[in-house]
């Protein structure tokens, strides 16, 4: 039954049920004991009640319009503020470009959650703006619309785009997504407390061996000696100091859990995997092990009391309280949209940027972190084609750049136009566009039950950082909880995928 | 039935069709999709798949779920009778015709209807371990106090000590309860010598039982299904899940995993242990409550 039938078919219902009570009302009224004034006060609300199921079952399944005759096509975008005027910048440019389309952008809190809900409820927006991890656990629940013929139908190809970001939006051999704008991270640190403790402060560090050495001359504490607080530089401390951690850390030079977001992913620098590719996660990889007691050997050095004492005394990540921000902490691995929080609360710092330091054969390859903001079109959209309209506009490079320069992040496009870096306020955008480049930009596992496994992860990193377990005993606990789930997950698909993969090539 | 009954009898149903209607279609329905859902492997966007007991076994084999349930009974374990015994002592004490009485009962009635999200706000820093104001307060008698949130030892007994702080809904009820206390009784026991300890556990206590019996009972209930506050202090169950309550860990699994069959299934199991708890604590209290009704 098509989508039209189904609505003609619920408001025959509604009426006919509408008649029915009005039916059995009247037979009620005519009971002596009935006045005529309840009465009529009981028949205005059933008119009332049933006029908004009514009413109700209008909504959500016709096209609305403007009162220019233009299909409205809805666009959940969860960024607000800056980020939220520069795409409502793109789409106003597009309303003026056309007379057909009209699209209409609302902010929404919690994005994922509400378009999983209204998704499963059956009315989806015809847009919606998430984050590429989604897509994946999204494709794979049937909650998004394939592109892949929409896309050749509009010619927009796999090599217009970075491939690293391309390739965020493919799950099983299907595009669920376009990349709009999208990040890298990279190492920023704070060139005056370079120079204050004696180093370079034009040559970041470019081994792990290095980062560590330097974070220890970078790092400055407080200790009692002979009754009396002595403020001085780490290394500076005697080898008793340091074993008894009996120090109070007024300087961090790096803390791999500051801020803590990507504390399940440090193995990418250490050459590990998270997945097999295929039903096997692999979270006891040995590169991942090892990734582990390196971010627990800051804890055993500098003492987990020490970092919780640190940690309390900041404030909010975007604020000016953030401990990178007001020079308390020296190094840290940022995503490029960290400028905008320099600029915003310490335009003073004097900062740079550059690829994260690696070990092995891994240094010098650029390795970061890549992840993007997608827009998608959900499942059950009532303008798949105008939807697509719009997605087609935002991927050309005129609007992609407006959007990303209004982010100040870089574009997702291959090629850039000339004025894109020249005009761009980030001053370091160049290399966090070379590690876009890098065939080692990691993006995270195309899982679908990646969110648990993340979590996982980071319980156990967690449980590393304050030495309630080893790494590899906290790192096997995390696999074989998720590998449990997954077998599930994978059994599901062997039972489903085939008819999926089908209805996923027909639409 | 005449026909003058039947349409009574039709008209009166006619009437609380609409709370009929909403309970059936608001509480029973979902209460009985969730029931049906725990038998799935469901994920809210795509068809439930029944899989038998599946969720349940599981559960038995899942160390997060008793880590969670722990966590929860640990709480509820400290926090109800602290709550309770409090509620009633401050109850007493501000039955007495003391001066300025109205304002300290609205003080102690303040917290509870302060929204539990800001109360959750407030109390992360109240507990900051560097420059919270408890350990200010403790450092001022000596003491180094503890690394609240960042410990795993000290989370569960700082979400006792938040709880305690919301004690003016049972309060009030307790105070309501006092007033039918007759003075008669307290007349006749200061003339027999007794004490004020003796008086209250003797006239006070049983008296105000029904009182305390439902306290208790809501209690259980409000404790066992703990949400906001520990949601709020650590979303993420705090270090190593030791402040993770169950109600969290089924939102954990309805919402951000869409483990929502597991969910509905930690739920149902909920559901009986509410039930049983509240069938305990029937059986050993109720002997003990008195109505003057009876």
């Amino acid at each position: 039954m098509t989508q039209d039938a189904k609505i003609i078919l619920y408001r025959f219902t509604l009426v006919k049920w509408y008649f029915i009570i009005c039916k059995v009302f009247q037979a009620v009224d005519l009971h002596p004991e009935f006045k005529t004034q309840e009465s009529i006060m009981r028949l205005i609300l059933t008119h009332i009640l049933f006029l908004s199921c009514f009413m109700t079952g209008c909504s959500g399944s016709d096209p609305e319009y403007t009162p220019d005759g233009r299909i409205i096509v809805t666009y959940w975008e969860k960024w607000a503020g800056f980020e939220g005027d520069a795409i409502q910048s793109v789409i106003d440019d597009f309303n003026v470009s056309q007379d057909r389309i009209f699209v209409q952008r609302l902010t929404v809190s919690q994005i994922e959650h509400k378009l999983l809900l209204a998704t499963a409820g059956g009315n989806p927006p015809d847009l919606a703006g998430l984050w590429d991890r989604n897509v994946a656990t999204l494709a794979e629940k049937g909650a998004l619309t394939p592109l892949n013929r929409r896309l050749e139908q509009g010619g927009i190809q796999k090599q217009d785009y970075l491939p690293s970001l391309w390739s965020l939006c493919e799950h099983r051999g299907f595009m669920w997504a376009l990349p709009t704008t999208p990040a890298t991270t990279a190492l920023h640190w704070n060139k005056a407390m370079f120079r204050e403790a004696g180093l370079d402060p034009e040559i970041p560090p470019v081994t792990l061996a290095e980062l560590d050495e330097m974070a220890e001359r970078l790092t400055y504490v407080e200790v009692i000696r002979g009754g009396e607080p002595v403020q001085l530089y780490y290394p500076e401390l005697t080898e008793q100091e340091k074993a008894a951690k009996d120090f109070r850390l007024l300087r961090v030079g790096f803390n791999p859990n500051e801020p803590g977001w990507w504390n399940e992913q440090w193995g990418a620098w250490f050459g590990a995997e998270l997945w097999d590719g295929g039903d096997v996660v692999t979270a006891t990889h040995p590169a991942n092990i090892e990734a582990m007691s390196w971010f627990g050997s800051y804890t055993e050095k500098y003492g987990i009391v020490n970092y919780q004492r640190f940690g309390d005394s900041t404030g909010e990540f975007a604020s000016p309280q953030n401990p990178f921000l007001d020079g308390r902490v020296a190094m840290v691995m940022q995503g490029v949209w960290m400028y905008n929080f320099i600029d915003q609360y310490a335009p003073a710092l004097d900062w740079g940027a550059a690829p994260f330091p690696a070990k092995g054969d891994l240094i010098g390859q650029n390795i970061s972190l890549i992840s993007s903001d997608v827009v998608v079109i959900p499942r059950g959209a009532k303008n798949i084609d105008e939807a697509f309209e719009f997605m087609k506009y935002l991927a050309s490079r005129p609007a992609i750049e407006k959007l990303c320069l209004g982010h100040r992040k870089f574009s997702p496009l291959a090629a850039y136009s000339d004025s894109f870096i020249e005009d761009h306020p980030n001053p370091a955008i160049g290399v966090f566009i070379e590690l876009a480049s890098s065939p080692h930009a990691e993006p995270i596992p195309k899982l679908s039950i990646w969110s648990e496994y993340r979590d996982e992860l980071a319980l156990a990193a967690n449980r590393v950082y304050t030495g309630l377990a080893e790494p590899e005993e906290a790192l096997s606990d995390a696999g074989r909880r998720i590998q449990r789930k997954f077998d599930r997950e994978c059994q599901r698909w062997a039972l489903t995928g085939e008819q999926r993969m089908k209805e996923w090539a027909e639409q | 039935m005449t026909r003058d009954t039947r349409r009574r009898l039709t008209s009166g149903l006619l009437f609380v069709s609409p709370w009929v209607i909403g309970a059936l279609v608001f509480s029973l329905y979902p209460i009985g999709m969730a029931v049906y859902y725990s038998f799935t492997d469901y994920d809210v966007l795509r068809k439930p798949v029944w899989v038998g007991s599946m969720n349940y076994r599981e559960m038995v084999v899942d160390g997060v779920f008793w880590r969670a349930l722990w966590n929860t009974m640990v709480y509820s374990l400290f926090a109800v009778p602290m709550s309770l015994g409090l509620s009633l002592v401050v109850a007493v004490l501000l039955n007495r015709p003391i001066l300025g009485r109205s304002v300290f009962r609205t003080c102690y009635y303040i917290p509870a209807i302060v929204p539990l999200v800001a109360v959750g706000m407030i109390w992360i820093w109240l507990f900051n371990g560097d420059l919270g104001l408890i350990n200010h307060a403790l450092t001022l008698v000596g003491i180094e106090g503890p690394q609240w949130t960042g410990d795993p030892a000290w989370t569960k007994p700082m979400l006792i000590m938040s709880s305690v702080w919301q004690i003016g809904g049972s309060m009030v009820l307790f105070l309501a309860g006092l007033q039918d206390v007759p003075r008669s009784l307290y007349e006749s026991a200061d003339i027999d010598g007794a004490g004020p300890f003796n008086q209250f556990w003797h006239i006070t206590v049983p008296v105000v039982s029904p009182v305390l019996y439902f306290n208790l009972i809501m209690g259980i209930i409000a404790g066992v299904q703990e949400f906001v506050k520990p949601f709020v202090m650590m979303p993420d169950g705090g270090p190593d899940r030791s402040a993770l309550f169950y109600a969290v860990y089924i939102y954990q699994n309805a919402f951000q995993y869409s483990n929502m069959g597991y969910a509905c299934a930690m739920a149902v199991v909920l559901f009986l242990i509410i039930l049983g708890l509240t069938w305990a604590a029937n059986r050993l209290v109720s002997r003990h409550v008195y109505y003057a009704g009876e």
